[in-house]
């Protein structure tokens, strides 16, 4: 039992979403319904997006604590120009990526510690949101709206992208051949080097994809909540920090779960809700958040650690 | 011996190569052909030029003169001509499965169904080189042990990857590997060399260089000392070549046993040890020696009262992993140990930590200008140093040494032997496990470990190769 949670670290991460939702269903059974799940889970679609995005940085042991003010740029952005002047918006977006890609080769070759570059990137992101949008407003572009509140058959569109976003990213980082390379840039940087890849490339490929999923991000919370502000997301950025680690993550060594991190962000989200049943004082919320998070980490660890004494 | 005669074109031609880092003339003129079927053995000190002549070969570094070419397939770059590097210190992403791990360095492996090539041409090279080897490839390389990692860095180095490992550069293969899967490795390169390939090997150990070499290259100060068949070679002449004298310790004659102090030492595992005595812990690898010294220095000292009141230090044999601190100077590297006792309500005494440094430069002699130097500045075989420094400065009384001299090259061995010698006398006593019998053979007693248990206890003249050779295998044909 020990070994096999510490040799699929996917379990735990599946178990605590299932004995979250249990417990909400058992709380609110009226939760249990098509719609139900959707309100639940909707909100968790862009931290999702997020956390994949951190995802992609600390897949290079590095960190990024930019990404909320990211987000919150990337809405005003999708909630303005995006909707005002597409084309504007969708170079803006994309020149907003392609910083990233920058950020990435800056750190890297200069060897800048990455979370002084991005705290220091965070206040840019937010001072160009305040400047876009100085009061909440701006109005979401109708064909993101219309995506977010799609109504499949069957299953909730939460469910539907949650399950689209994992399996994509699955693929890109787990299985592709580029993708096993990048995860070698974190567990060994140099021997990627010497076996003739360029670790600056990929370093700045990394660091284009979390831009490229924290654009998707910001894009998919216009959408849902119709209008931005320069601090939408803030929070963002320590709850996809929480949601790769949640989900299995390491901070360094290239230990990332795609799957996991998905997982990590609904579980995050589903707790502020399960703690709103249980009619919680918002001012405890944050602090329960942080038990739940410490204690499915603890459970990690026990099992790691009675594995290794077990040889 | 495979000594195919060398013939034809050669694979990698130097002709005289230089590589200099600033003033440091690493390579000095080196001419160099390395032709199909042969095998050589490159051997020197560290700091003698042989990682930098590795790094020209490989493409890792390009000389500031001379010329570096691969003749026999006309490649502009050592990839496309097959050469391979398999490194001394462990290259591999621990982060990855084995599979995924030839992925790196097999950068054609694409399109769909690339993990089951990848899987089925790893197993097949570690088949080849190492029968038996019981890997899986599709466990990350986090869960092998040390030995295993490397046997899966050797097969990666032979695998074909696209087109044909021709020559495969081994820089210390078997520093952590036990006598038997080295014995499979050096059957594989004499394979290898009879089949028209070549190996370069690297290696402090003189046995298997003698073993399995065609050619002997000596380096020595930048420059190629001298190049002969093995058979023109003693081991008296070759060490000659190399520049040092066989050290009389190395021939320790079976004396009597000398007079001990009292026991000091008495562990739960079986391990006892005397003031004064050099222990040592002798086995295959990775059957409990390092985790029986582990679990007695933790028994011994305590994360709370650190300082003044440890009796015990540690002198790690995985510098990267548990010895040195990396962003630290040499100086900060060797007092760390010593702190407590030089502080001064609190704080550190510079002067007293300068003083105590400059001494073991000195008495352990570290090759370096200046102590303040980053100790990433210094080759591996003074990094160790330093951590001997480190240990010895302290007024512990017991030494525990994890495979201290993992590689190592000769003279600092020399000088290390020398050292524990002098302070053994003075009445420390020195726990030591070690990979290499010679070293073993030096002890006053020696345990031997077979499957995370002592098999034997050897004293005085029963410490043998043959001895520990027996207690380590004994049981192992019997049961299979």
């Amino acid at each position: 039992m020990t070994r096999l949670f510490a040799r699929h670290r996917i379990l735990l991460p599946i178990l605590s979403l299932a004995v979250l939702l249990a417990a909400t269903f058992y709380m609110q059974p009226r939760a249990m319904s098509y719609f139900g799940v959707n309100l639940l889970f909707n909100l968790a679609v862009p931290i999702a997006l997020a956390t994949v995005a951190q995802m992609m940085i600390i897949m290079v042991n590095d960190i990024d604590l930019s990404l909320g003010a990211f987000v919150s740029l990337v809405a005003c952005v999708t909630a303005t120009f995006l909707h005002d002047t597409p084309v504007l918006g969708v170079l803006i977006l994309a020149g907003l990526i392609a910083a990233y890609a920058g950020l990435g080769v800056l750190i890297h070759r200069f060897e800048l510690p990455a979370i002084v570059v991005t705290l220091g990137m965070s206040f840019v992101w937010g001072g160009l949101a305040l400047s876009i949008l100085p009061s909440p407003g701006g109005t979401a572009p109708p064909w993101i709206r219309s995506l977010m509140t799609v109504k499949p058959p069957l299953v909730p569109m939460a469910v539907v992208a949650a399950v689209l976003i994992a399996a994509v990213t699955h693929f890109l980082i787990i299985r592709t051949g580029i993708g096993t390379v990048l995860r070698g840039v974190g567990g060994n940087a140099a021997s990627v080097a010497r076996a003739g890849w360029p670790v600056l490339r990929l370093k700045a490929l990394a660091y284009a994809l979390a831009g490229l999923f924290g654009v998707l991000a910001g894009m998919a919370l216009v959408g849902l909540t119709t209008s931005a502000d320069a601090n939408i997301a803030l929070r963002y950025t320590l709850l996809s920090i929480a949601g790769v680690i949640l989900g299995g993550g390491e901070f360094i060594g290239g230990k990332v779960s795609p799957v996991g991190a998905v997982i990590g962000a609904l579980t995050l989200a589903l707790a502020a809700s399960f703690l709103s049943f249980l009619r919680l004082s918002p001012d405890w919320q944050i602090g329960a958040q942080g038990a739940i998070l410490i204690l499915v980490l603890t459970a990690r660890l026990i099992f790691t650690r009675r594995d290794e004494q077990e040889g | 011996m495979s000594s195919a005669k060398a013939t034809g074109t050669p694979l990698v031609a130097l002709t005289d190569a230089e590589k200099h880092f600033g003033a440091v003339r690493a390579l000095d003129g080196v001419s160099l052909s390395i032709f199909p079927g042969e095998c050589i053995g490159l051997v020197g000190h560290n700091g003698a030029g042989k990682s930098t002549l590795v790094n020209l070969v490989n493409g890792g570094l390009t000389p500031s003169a001379g010329e570096v070419n691969f003749p026999a397939t006309g490649a502009p770059r050592a990839l496309e001509a097959g050469v391979r590097s398999v490194f001394q210190e462990l290259s591999l992403c621990p982060n990855l499965t084995v599979a995924e791990n030839l992925r790196i360095s097999h950068a054609d492996l694409t399109g769909f169904g690339w993990r089951t090539r990848a899987r089925a041409e790893i197993l097949k090279s570690l088949d080849t080189v190492f029968p038996d080897h019981g890997i899986d490839p599709n466990i990350t390389v986090d869960r092998l042990t040390i030995a295993e990692r490397q046997m899966v860095e050797i097969a990666i180095g032979f695998a074909p990857r696209g087109t044909q490992a021709r020559l495969v550069i081994l820089d210390e293969p078997t520093s952590s590997l036990d006598a038997a899967i080295a014995e499979q490795l050096l059957a594989h390169i004499r394979q290898f060399c009879a089949g028209g390939g070549a190996v370069l090997f690297i290696s402090h150990m003189m046995g298997e260089i003698f073993d399995v070499a065609s050619t002997i290259v000596v380096m020595k100060d930048g420059k190629i000392v001298a190049s002969r068949p093995t058979a023109e070679f003693t081991r008296a002449s070759l060490v000659e070549a190399m520049g040092h004298v066989a050290g009389p310790e190395a021939e320790k004659a079976a004396t009597s046993r000398p007079a001990f102090g009292a026991d000091i030492l008495n562990s739960k595992t079986g391990l006892t040890a005397s003031e004064g005595e050099v222990v040592g812990l002798a086995g295959l690898a990775g059957h409990g020696q390092a985790e029986a010294l582990a679990q007695l220095y933790f028994e011994h000292t305590s994360s709370w009262r650190a300082g003044k009141g440890s009796n015990m230090v540690f002198v790690a044999g995985d510098r990267g992993r548990d010895g040195i601190l990396p962003l630290w100077s040499i100086l900060r590297n060797a007092t760390v140990s010593i702190l407590p006792q030089i502080a001064r309500r609190g704080i550190v005494d510079r002067a007293a930590e300068t003083r105590i440094a400059a001494e073991w430069k000195a008495r352990i002699g570290i090759r370096t200008a200046d102590v303040t130097n980053n100790i990433l500045s210094l080759s591996g075989g003074n990094q160790q140093k330093v951590l001997f420094a480190r240990a010895l400065a302290s007024k512990a009384p017991v030494v525990v040494m994890d495979d201290p001299m993992r590689g190592v090259d000769v003279g600092t061995k020399q000088d290390v032997y020398a050292m524990i010698r002098s302070e053994a006398a003075k009445g420390r006593t020195f726990l030591w496990y070690s990979t290499e019998t010679d070293e073993v053979c030096q002890c006053d007693r020696v345990f031997v470990f077979r499957d995370e248990a002592i098999s034997a206890e050897l004293t005085g003249a029963d410490i043998t190769e043959d001895r520990i050779l027996e207690a380590s295998f004994e049981m192992q044909g019997v049961d299979a």
